[in-house]
């Protein structure tokens, strides 16, 4: 089998008597899309934030690319190879498309300690930006400031971004949140595409697009794993079916 | 953004032609009045690199205003009184060339807000404009209480500084050379605007965490912005120490960081340009009001309101409408 390009191991955080992990131990292999799913509350958030670099375990260690990221920041992960896309947009709401992505593409190549020549003539900058926005579908709208488009097309626009840092792997939280049927249907078929560039730690709440999506699914409950496998495996685990699915009606 | 250039050229002729007139008209005061507004803009713009487009709300530049002005008033003191400044472990003498005193202000401010900013930019909000001015207030009771240099008094300075020969002490000359800066300023200040370090500046503005997630460290950014801000914050105070040819606590003062926020926001904060339209506009109240009534600066606070709640954009938000991103 593969080596794992992310692992979390024994990942554990509580705030005062809350656990918010509990022992977790999750991977993530080249080629697949590996699913969080859990109920409100469940720590999902605190795991990612975790894993991105925004917060501290208590114990334990992240692994990224057989080297322990554990002690480094946000952006020395993201440097690595981390590529994250947010589950409110989170992007600089006054450039445009084209801005924000070539501040993908300076973000990877570094040099932002440069003062003279603009950043908006470098064609190699512009080259890495419009590849990626081309990939998600968002060539024809470049010039647009990013606050005037729609809630879909931000969602696009951070995985472009996250596209132009050429990322090891993605850890994306919630990409179909407020899509739309529409919009839905199309990220996941892209997101299908996207897997064999690099793999998805997706967290989603989106039940069709997880299991139409997944390869493995591990479900987190009162911050730790309660289950963890294939969709079949998940949808028929009992403990799943009562903790979690048996919530919403059974899948 | 082609009214907002056409704006600024504008703008940059009028600073021209105005004291041209004034000084074939024989009226050295509206020259004096002039070179007032160039300096204060210079300031403005510095601040503006830290505030408009790091978003950074420092209330302490009257700091590095200040230190320009001691750097300006130390060195030519010494060079006045033919004293060293320094006799151990090396000698350093004063100097009255223009040169020596620019790059010292220039390197001691930045130095100082490098340090201040490496400390203020652990925090945020409310409590990184307190730290800002508890620095700048620091320094002007340091020079209050330091005799050595005029404590409250100040230093006054007898001649006016030197360049290339030049008759510094004709107010067109020093005009010409306080223009001169401001071009190179607003010159060096668009162009980083427009650069790499400007677009990342200006997304960890907008957005802290995106620009982390794409591998940079908004601290850095801030801090770099910072330094070049104290820096070219620093030289205006050194021109303007040299055009009054006197030093003074006053330099340091917060009254003195208000003012050069207020060339700021009236102007158009982050906009380039902003803080010349905003400091011309406020020479040019306090002399047309300042001749109405002693207390002009109460109908300053109401024009200062009324742009705050109604033309937040400021002059140029008002003349040159919403920014557009820049490509």
């Amino acid at each position: 089998m593969t080596e794992p390009i992310l692992k979390v191991e024994r990942l554990s955080k509580a705030f005062g008597a809350l656990e918010a992990s509990r022992d977790i131990w999750l991977d993530l292999r080249p080629g697949e899309i590996h699913a969080l799913i859990g109920p409100n509350g469940a720590g999902k958030s605190t795991l990612i934030q975790q894993i991105a670099g925004g917060l501290a375990p208590d114990r334990g260690r992240v692994l990224f690319d057989g080297r322990d990221v554990t002690a480094l920041s946000t952006a020395a992960r993201a440097r690595l190879g981390l590529g994250r896309t947010f589950q409110i947009s989170s992007l600089a709401m006054e450039y445009t498309v084209l801005q924000n992505a070539v501040l993908g593409a300076l973000g990877r190549r570094g040099g932002v300690f440069r003062f003279f020549r603009p950043v908006m003539r470098d064609a190699a900058l512009l080259k890495a930006a419009r590849a990626a926005l081309e990939q998600v579908g968002l060539a024809g709208v470049e010039r647009v400031r990013t606050a005037e488009l729609s809630h879909g097309q931000r969602r696009q626009l951070e995985v472009a971004v996250a596209l132009t840092l050429r990322p090891r792997a993605f850890l994306m939280d919630e990409p179909m949140a407020g899509l739309g049927a529409e919009g839905t249907r199309a990220m996941t078929a892209f997101l299908r595409r996207l897997k064999t560039q690099a793999p998805i730690l997706l967290v989603e709440h989106d039940m069709d697009a997880v299991f139409a999506l997944a390869d493995r699914i591990s479900v987190l409950v009162y911050g730790g794993i309660i289950a963890s496998g294939s969709v079949q495996e998940v949808r028929g685990d009992p403990e799943v079916r009562r903790a979690y699915l048996g919530e919403e009606g059974a899948p | 953004m082609r009214r907002e250039r056409s704006l600024n050229m504008a703008l940059m002729a009028v600073l021209l032609v105005f004291p041209l007139w004034a000084w074939s008209a024989d009226e050295p005061f509206l020259i004096t009045l002039s070179t007032r507004a160039v300096i204060f803009a210079i300031a403005g713009v510095g601040l503006n690199f830290a505030l408009g487009l790091g978003g950074l709300v420092s209330l302490g530049h009257a700091a590095f205003f200040g230190i320009g002005g001691y750097a300006m008033g130390i060195l030519a003191y010494h060079a006045q009184t033919y004293t060293p400044l320094m006799e151990w472990p090396l000698l350093i003498e004063g100097s009255k060339a223009m040169p020596v005193i620019w790059g010292v202000a220039i390197m001691a401010s930045g130095l100082a807000a490098l340090g201040i900013g490496a400390l203020s930019l652990r925090t945020t909000g409310v409590y990184f404009i307190m730290i800002t001015l508890a620095f700048a207030q620091m320094f002007y009771f340091f020079t209050i209480s330091w005799p050595s240099y005029g404590g409250e008094d100040g230093l006054s300075i007898y001649v006016r500084n030197g360049l290339f020969g030049l008759n510094t002490m004709d107010p067109i000359t020093f005009y010409a050379i306080s223009y001169g800066w401001l071009v190179v300023v607003l010159f060096v200040v668009s162009r980083a605007a427009r650069a790499p370090f400007g677009l990342a500046l200006s997304a960890a503005r907008q957005n802290a965490a995106r620009v982390q997630a794409v591998g940079q460290v908004p601290y850095r950014l801030y801090l770099g912005a910072f330094t070049i801000s104290g820096a070219i914050t620093g030289l205006a105070g050194a021109l303007f120490a040299d055009l009054n040819r006197f030093v003074s606590p006053t330099m340091f003062s917060w009254q003195t960081s208000g003012e050069i926020m207020v060339f700021v926001i009236l102007g158009g904060v982050g906009r380039v340009f902003g803080p010349v339209a905003g400091a011309a506009l406020f020479i040019l109240l306090e002399h047309l009001l300042g001749g109405v009534s002693e207390f002009w600066l109460v109908y300053l606070g109401a024009i200062l309101l009324g742009v705050v709640l109604f033309a937040r954009g400021g002059l140029y938000g008002l003349i040159a409408g919403r920014e557009v991103a820049h490509d």
